[in-house]
């Protein structure tokens, strides 16, 4: 008779709760109605806030209402300025969406269902502030102001491409905007922005950073690197975790969010930890304003969680119905930003139906005008085109003489 | 003139500087009130202050990951990686951030950092303090590749990659830091006093990067060179009694191609030499420029030298390593070759 295995473990695979098929049910996810945890001075001692990485901070209610600690001091006019970026943004996205599938460029990413991270985060910053994205906080970009015709001509590769075609669509840089070149290496942004902030400390300026994760890549090493430099150097910075529960097609689970929470990585960096309704835009601006306040008076960094959820495939290039039901994001439990800021209003009497509308119409005339405007610049095969000797430039300051060699020898093949 | 070590003229590079520009600061692990394994940083954080001059966490891609956002907001810092061996943590950075910022925001971020590394064998270090990185560097468009011979290169190198709006990998042969290694390890060490490459200017001062070192002149055969090895290729051929055209070549990249054309047009011999394994190293490059550039001037083969495609051992620290010996039989093979 073979001897009973001393060792009892077996490999665990976490997998997510539904697939393709099943009918999702998400009441297992408690929805904080009481509003608590309550708001700590921003320059608490960073273990007072251990318990916040395990909550989730709200202010909206599903009614409209507000309620507890956190309500921000915001005007109606700036909290309109909200709703119609993240209007804005998302109706930007939908429009590149369907203009990708005309092919007419070669890829897109939508924010949906994340714009209050984006727009609400941003609405707590100073302009000097720098913000360190991934690729799915383009809510930044409008909510600052950005032309988006230099963003569509970015998506487009075209004439007007502020890049000179040498990023794919998404990618983006405004440094104008205070929004750092995006890098299609994940996790990289993190440690940088750390650094960014080291040398506004180190200049004695009022500004900070800012960077985001999604939760996937916080499995990276720079998700550590950053926490731990960010805590050594009490860096001025915010750590955003956007927790949209999917990275491509892996659930949260596979980044080890069956743990406790993602902000709850940060208690063991010694950093200050919160944990947000990401589809809650003013709890989103609430949190941002903590942490840049503590940031701004020598507290260190703050480690953020956005709770929220990927509405839809990660890219264009992305069919999410092959790895989770078809209907996750309606029934996901903490509905839809837009809405819940726009019932906020509702019911502040700041707003109503008719006004949301028209705005929706607004927003989507402005949209096409400016990607008509950006066409007509060319897309990345047809029309006004990029020079192809720019792929040679900005490669160094100064490109060296082998370099500017395969210049001439480029300009001989063409003939 | 101030005679000076390798050590000292790298530190010297950076205290001038650092008492020059505010921006430029520098760090890494045990640089700040220790001054460096090396010493390279000796007494930096007390001239400096602790915010110009401190220790990280031990960790390579944090420690080029805080350098890429310091530098993109307009400082100049100095990180030191405290072995080549250990650079590898911040390869992500240094080669898909660092090298790219610059071209993939078409020049909205640049990022003007120096990253120093001590690199090179010769030392009985064994598989990981010995390594010479420079290819896996060197395939990286968009970064900039050095490695001084000499105290006096040294620090005017080092403060042209200080200056320099690119990024920059400073890489420093430890064989080399107390004095020149000719690779003859039975005879006594020698230092850099009294040597004339060890007579380094105070102030300000710079090496142009991408400008190689003619280091002999001479009509029978070119040797290319770098770090440690160039000092055996001139004791190599002062033995052989041959008239050499020798080339520190101090800049992999950008690449000195024009001297290396002209010497090799002259001479019609070439012999490579480099401390790092064989396959894909540097040498294949060099190579490969060298019969693109002047095959209808060779008159033999061109060779290289170089260590094993072995990880480095320790025992056998001088059948690894790429000594007088084995330079002598390759020099001797071209030069007789018809």
């Amino acid at each position: 008779m073979a001897k009973p295995r001393s060792n009892q473990s077996r490999l665990h695979v976490p997998e997510p709760p539904f697939r393709p098929g099943d009918s999702p049910d998400y009441s297992h996810i408690s929805v904080p109605t009481m509003h608590t945890p309550h708001r700590p001075d921003p320059m608490c001692d960073d273990h007072e806030t251990a318990e916040h990485a395990l909550k989730l901070i709200r202010v909206m209610r599903f009614n409209g209402d507000t309620a507890g600690e956190w309500i921000p001091n915001l005007t109606p006019d700036i909290k309109r300025k909200m709703l119609k970026d993240m209007m804005l943004t998302r109706a930007m996205d939908e429009r590149m969406f369907a203009m990708q599938r005309q092919g007419k460029m070669s890829f897109y990413m939508k924010s949906a269902g994340e714009e209050a991270v984006s727009v609400g985060h941003a609405q707590a910053l100073l302009d000097t502030d720098m913000t360190f994205p991934t690729y799915r906080q383009q809510g930044i970009l409008i909510n600052r102001g950005a032309s988006m015709l230099e963003m569509m001509n970015q998506c487009l590769s075209n004439s007007g491409d502020p890049l000179q075609g040498k990023n794919i669509p998404v990618l983006y840089s405004f440094k104008k905007h205070g929004f750092f070149s995006i890098s299609g290496n994940l996790g990289t942004q993190l440690i940088q922005a750390v650094g960014w902030a080291m040398a506004e400390a180190y200049k004695n300026s009022d500004s900070i950073a800012s960077t985001f994760t999604g939760e996937g890549a916080t499995a990276e090493g720079d998700f550590h690197y950053a926490l731990n430099f960010a805590s050594t150097y009490r860096a001025p910075c915010i750590i955003n975790v956007v927790n949209n529960q999917w990275a491509i097609s892996s659930f949260q689970g596979i980044a080890m969010g069956e743990g406790e929470s993602f902000a709850a990585r940060g208690t063991g960096y010694g950093l200050a930890t919160l944990r947000v309704d990401g589809n809650d835009a003013l709890a989103v601006y609430a949190v941002t304003s903590w942490a840049a306040e503590r940031a701004r008076k020598g507290g260190g960094a703050t480690v953020i969680e956005h709770f929220t959820y990927r509405k839809e495939g990660h890219s264009t290039s992305d069919d999410p119905s092959k790895y989770r039901p078809k209907n996750d994001a309606e029934v996901w439990p903490f509905g839809d930003p837009v809405k819940r800021l726009k019932d906020h209003l509702i019911k502040l009497g700041e707003w109503d139906e008719d006004q949301h509308t028209a705005y929706e119409k607004e927003a989507k005339l402005f949209v096409r005008e400016t990607y008509k405007q950006a066409e007509a610049l060319g897309t990345v095969d047809s029309g006004p085109q990029v020079d192809d000797f720019t792929m040679f430039e900005q490669v160094y300051a100064d490109p060296p003489k082998l370099l500017l060699e395969q210049k001439e020898m480029f300009k001989r093949e063409l003939g | 003139m101030p005679q000076m070590s390798m050590i000292e003229a790298i530190r010297d590079a950076m205290d001038v500087k650092m008492t020059e520009d505010p921006n430029v600061l520098t760090f890494g692990e045990d640089v700040g009130f220790f001054g460096g394994v090396f010493r390279c940083t000796a007494g930096l954080q007390e001239k400096h202050g602790l915010h110009r001059c401190f220790d990280t966490p031990i960790s390579e891609g944090g420690i080029v990951g805080i350098a890429i956002g310091m530098a993109a907001n307009g400082l100049r810092p100095v990180a030191e990686i405290q072995f080549a061996d250990y650079i590898y943590p911040g390869y992500d950075q240094i080669a898909s951030e660092a090298a790219r910022l610059r071209y993939r925001s078409n020049g909205d971020f640049i990022a003007p950092l120096t990253i120093r590394t001590p690199v090179g064998g010769g030392i009985f270090g064994g598989p990981t303090h010995s390594q010479s990185p420079e290819a896996l560097f060197t395939h990286i468009s968009g970064l900039k590749t050095i490695i001084p011979s000499n105290p006096y290169d040294a620090k005017g190198l080092l403060i042209a990659a200080i200056e320099s709006d690119d990024p920059v990998l400073f890489l420093e042969p430890k064989r080399l830091y107390n004095g020149p290694f000719d690779g003859d390890h039975e005879s006594p060490s020698v230092s850099w006093k009294g040597h004339e490459l060890g007579e380094v200017p105070s102030g300000r001062y710079t090496v142009e990067l991408g400008k190689a070192r003619q280091v002999t002149e001479g009509s029978d055969i070119t040797i290319i060179a770098y770090g440690t090895m160039v000092w055996v290729a001139e004791a190599v051929a002062k033995n052989m009694g041959i008239s050499a055209d020798i080339l520190d070549l101090r800049s992999l990249m950008p690449l000195d191609i024009d001297a290396i054309e002209a010497s090799v047009k002259k001479t019609g011999r070439c012999v490579i030499l480099h401390e790092a394994t064989r396959t894909s190293g540097f040498g294949a490059e060099l190579m490969a420029l060298v019969h693109e550039r002047c095959f209808y001037h060779l008159e033999a083969p061109i060779q290289r030298v170089t260590g094993w495609d072995t990880p480095y051992p320790h025992a056998q620290e001088w059948a690894y390593f790429p000594g007088q010996k084995r330079v002598t039989a390759a020099v001797r093979e071209v030069l007789e070759a018809a």
